[in-house]
């Protein structure tokens, strides 16, 4: 038995899982102290269930609250930046495009030192380490408790981030440190905005993981506890810790592949219907695809795997023109439906009210909208399936008709066949999608470097980036017989010489939970 | 007044850190998939401008014919460029050490490529040495190779030239052809990190006059303007052709094929992304096209017939946004236009087609201008 949890910025969902089947669900609002609202959930779960704590073998988190905080400018700290680089990348200097706002809170205590190494592993400078420990003294005296250190082509070799860490260490006591080598891959000021945005959060994750380990602790909980990563792994409480800026994505990935898991279906596309937006994803293989463009977070520029989602502005709250039906949304009422929405005694026409109206979902008082005319209902119904169709169309990556999974609690809006779709489905228990995806969460690896075809040939490059990976997820945790490899990706790089080609493999298994 | 675009204050003006951004959004297009990606080129052009300024931008006619003229540009690795950026004293060492082997300081700087990362370079070396930036090109887009510029084509020397990186280590090159450098200054590139900078073809005013692509800066800026107040007014695609249409060489334009990728093959052949993406209707899944590429897309077939073919440009862009996809972006599944623009007549002569056309990057088709393949429905 297994408990998945999803602490988002409004609720907090928990599911319990025997096996496939889901045995009890819950949603409640999320405290400001966390711990609270997990404790309720669980609590919740648990006694509908009548399943004690010892029965538990595992529980998964998934949140969304440090993608919140950053985005928000709340619970950051000040970052010491430290470039292991000179003399290159002196004409590109650290946080050279942030936006003003989230600078101004992250300090701008950055250096640049000689160090870094070539695309061929061979050293820019050595690692001038007095120049680290002058800024390290520095940084101590200003009061900074958070460093990010990044170097040129760390991902190939993190020796000088190490030793550049090492010696940060013996200078400020208690400092938490981010290599960009952990968390990043190739392209500097991507992999730098990463580990600064990870080093800020370091106070936050500290306190997040603390008040889950604090929650299931008074719950009498002593199975292990996970935590979802971006692209939908799992992440020990401990590396968390460490790494929160690897949690950024995990709400919608854990959404989608908790909706493949309701509905058995790994090739799909989701459609997530909220309040406000419709979230449209494509699901290959049970996990999200994933976006190619940079990904922007907070205004800065990241290049994280986020999964490949768009949004439209359209949800269960989304505000209908009544002189022309055909003008829905964005503006909605929000999680303000209950008192807004004609049905509910409000006094603002809701794509709901229209639902309720065409006959298709049955709540509040359907009297309240017996005026409408039977124009405005079909234009609105037309309109609505007409923008999720489009948006399906965008995603879609052939003119096959694919399944449709449909969650999220706005798909009361849909009735119709959406074209190019072949079934639609409307899992059971889709409301808490986010908390089944964290509770069926693998452990996974991912080996991202670059090969010389020249040198070791196409398949042996390959092999050895699989074997890699699959050693990766292994050593994270998984059951080796379950780990697969679920993406190969091969983009040979231009102007390189020895025929180089970047392979990233992404492999996942089983969590091991003996 | 800064406020008024780039291209609407020509002839004599100076460039903003506004403008960069433009020009920056209308290089990537003019990369036609190749030129490395803009976005920290943009970044070292506007640091450079805080630093030491805004750079003054003048006309090819502006210049005297005695006057000395040098180009500059990155050439490198485009990944191993995301990694290392530039220096700064790397550019100015470029331009220093080549003015010495001279006998002289240039009166202006000019670029060679405008497609791409090498629209930036030249802004920030004219910001940091304070000299003005001559607004033209010798590729009027994109390409692989240091010979494939109009310069060359005319017989404009490419050396003496400079090579310089992080380190200010230098390599003067002399050769007797452009093909030459090209192939010793690829392999010193290596040796040298793969990120470095290189300044070549110094240059009289008056052959510049003669064989430069003229005005390529300003439309760089126009294309970027017209894709920004597109996309406010939702339709950047309209934007651009409109914009293109006004202008002197690129007016001949058109969206050739709107679709998604269905097909893409790319491998690393000879130090070069090359291979072919399929783009499929959305209405009508028995129609497409194919797009053969080294590094910039080079032919659009459909049918088994040419509808465009280098030096005339295609352009791969988002269905949506119309941003400019490079070829190591493309992926399955993205919704994608493709656009055809005529090249500049400089480049379509029998000289130039000789040095970048289709037959320099191993194509049996002949050259077809854009219009004439299209003439019945422009």
């Amino acid at each position: 038995m297994r408990i998945g949890i999803d602490v988002g910025g409004t609720n907090t969902d928990a599911v319990l899982m025997d096996g496939r089947m889901v045995v009890s669900s819950h949603k409640t609002p999320t405290t400001a102290n966390i711990s609270d609202g997990v404790i309720t959930a669980i609590s919740r779960i648990l006694d509908r269930a009548a399943v004690s704590a010892e029965e538990l073998d595992a529980v998964m988190i998934g949140t969304t609250q440090f993608t919140n905080a950053f985005v928000e400018r709340r619970n950051l700290l000040p970052v010491g930046v430290i470039r292991l680089a000179l003399p290159a990348t002196a004409g590109l200097p650290p946080m050279i495009d942030w936006p003003a706002d989230i600078a101004k809170v992250i300090g701008t205590h950055c250096y640049m030192v000689r160090g870094g190494y070539e695309f061929d592993g061979r050293v820019i400078s050595p690692l001038d380490e007095l120049a680290i420990k002058r800024a390290a003294v520095e940084l101590r005296n200003l009061g900074v408790k958070a460093v990010a250190i990044c170097g040129v082509f760390s991902p190939i070799n993190p020796d000088m981030e190490e030793r550049a860490a090492a010696i940060i260490q013996q200078e400020i006591p208690g400092v938490a440190v981010t290599l960009s080598s952990r968390i990043g891959r190739i392209s500097l000021l991507e992999r730098e905005n990463a580990a600064i945005m990870n080093a800020s959060l370091t106070d936050l994750s500290r306190k997040v993981v603390t008040s889950f380990r604090h929650a299931l602790t008074q719950l009498n909980i002593k199975a292990p506890f996970h935590i979802s990563q971006n692209d939908g792994t799992l992440m020990t409480a401990d590396f968390v810790e460490k790494y929160p800026v690897l949690t950024f994505a995990s709400g919608p990935t854990n959404s989608m592949r908790g909706a493949a898991y309701l509905s058995g279906v790994k090739d799909a596309l989701v459609v997530d219907i909220g309040g406000t937006t419709t979230d449209i994803g494509m699901l290959i293989k049970g996990f999200p695809r994933e976006s190619t463009m940079a990904v922007d977070i907070g205004g800065v520029r990241t290049n994280f795997r986020m999964p490949d989602v768009i949004s439209l502005g359209l949800g269960g709250g989304s505000v209908v023109n009544p002189t022309d039906a055909t003008n829905i949304g964005p503006l909605s009422v929000g999680f303000r439906l209950t008192e807004k929405a004609l049905v509910f005694g409000g006094d603002t026409l809701t794509t709901t009210d229209i639902a309720v109206a065409a006959g298709y979902a049955d709540v509040g008082d359907k009297q309240r909208v017996a005026h409408l005319s039977s124009d405005v209902i079909n234009s609105a119904v037309q309109r609505i399936h007409a923008l999720i169709a489009d948006g399906v169309d965008r995603m879609k990556t052939s003119v096959e008709p694919v399944p449709l999974i449909m969650v999220g609690g706005g798909s009361i809006l849909v009735n119709q066949d959406i074209p190019g779709t072949s079934d639609l489905i409307v899992p059971e228990n889709a409301s808490v999608a986010n908390a089944i995806g964290a509770s069926i969460a693998q452990v996974g690896g991912v080996v991202d470097k670059v090969y010389s075809y020249e040198r070791m040939g196409r398949k042996q490059s390959i092999e050895d980036a699989k074997h890699q990976a699959i050693a990766v997820a292994v050593e994270a945790g998984a059951v080796k017989e379950t780990v697969e490899v679920i993406e190969l990706e091969e983009i040979p790089l231009s102007y390189m010489p020895g025929n180089a080609v970047r392979l990233r493999v992404k492999t996942a298994g089983e969590l091991s939970l003996c | 007044m800064l406020d008024v675009p780039l291209e609407e204050r020509l002839p004599s003006t100076q460039i903003s850190v506004a403008d960069v951004s433009d020009i920056a959004q209308g290089a990537a297009f003019l990369g036609t998939g190749g030129g490395g990606d803009p976005y920290i080129g943009r970044l070292m052009a506007e640091h450079a401008i805080r630093t030491y300024g805004m750079p003054k931008i003048i006309q090819v006619d502006d210049l005297h014919d005695d006057a000395v003229v040098f180009t500059v540009a990155m050439v490198g690795a485009p990944t191993v460029m995301l990694e290392k950026g530039i220096s700064g004293d790397d550019i100015d060492l470029s331009i220093n050490r080549l003015a010495q082997v001279i006998g002289k300081m240039p009166d202006a700087i000019a670029p060679i490529e405008i497609g791409g990362i090498n629209s930036m370079l030249p802004i920030a070396a004219a910001a940091r040495l304070g000299l003005p930036l001559v607004d033209c090109d010798g590729m009027g887009r994109a390409f692989p190779e240091i010979q494939m510029v109009t310069y060359n084509v005319h017989g404009v020397s490419c050396t003496p030239a400079v090579v310089v990186n992080e380190h200010l280590e230098t390599v003067v090159v002399e050769t007797s052809s452009a093909k030459r450098a090209e192939d010793i200054v690829r392999v010193v590139a290596i040796q040298m990190g793969l990120s470095v900078l290189f300044s070549a073809y110094p240059m009289s005013g008056k052959q510049i006059k003669d064989f430069s692509i003229r005005e390529t800066l300003s439309v760089a800026a126009g294309i970027g303007s017209a894709l920004r107040r597109g996309r406010q007014q939702g339709d950047p695609v309209n934007s651009l052709l409109n914009y293109l249409r006004s202008t002197k060489y690129f007016k001949h334009c058109k969206v050739l094929f709107d679709g998604k990728i269905t097909d893409l093959e790319r491998s690393a052949s000879k130090g070069f992304s090359t291979g072919h993406c399929q783009v499929s209707s959305v209405e009508k899944p028995n129609e497409w096209v194919t797009i053969r590429f080294q590094n910039e897309n080079l032919v659009v077939e459909k049918l088994g017939k040419i509808i465009a073919i280098v030096p005339d440009l295609i352009s791969i862009v988002d269905s949506e946004s119309a941003q400019p996809i490079t070829v190591e972006s493309l992926k399955f599944g993205q919704r994608v236009k493709v656009i055809g623009t005529s090249a500049a007549p400089i480049m379509r002569t029998p000289e130039a087609l000789a040095v970048f056309g289709p037959a320099a990057f191993g194509f049996e088709e002949e050259f077809q201008k854009l219009e004439e393949i299209h003439q019945d429905t422009e």
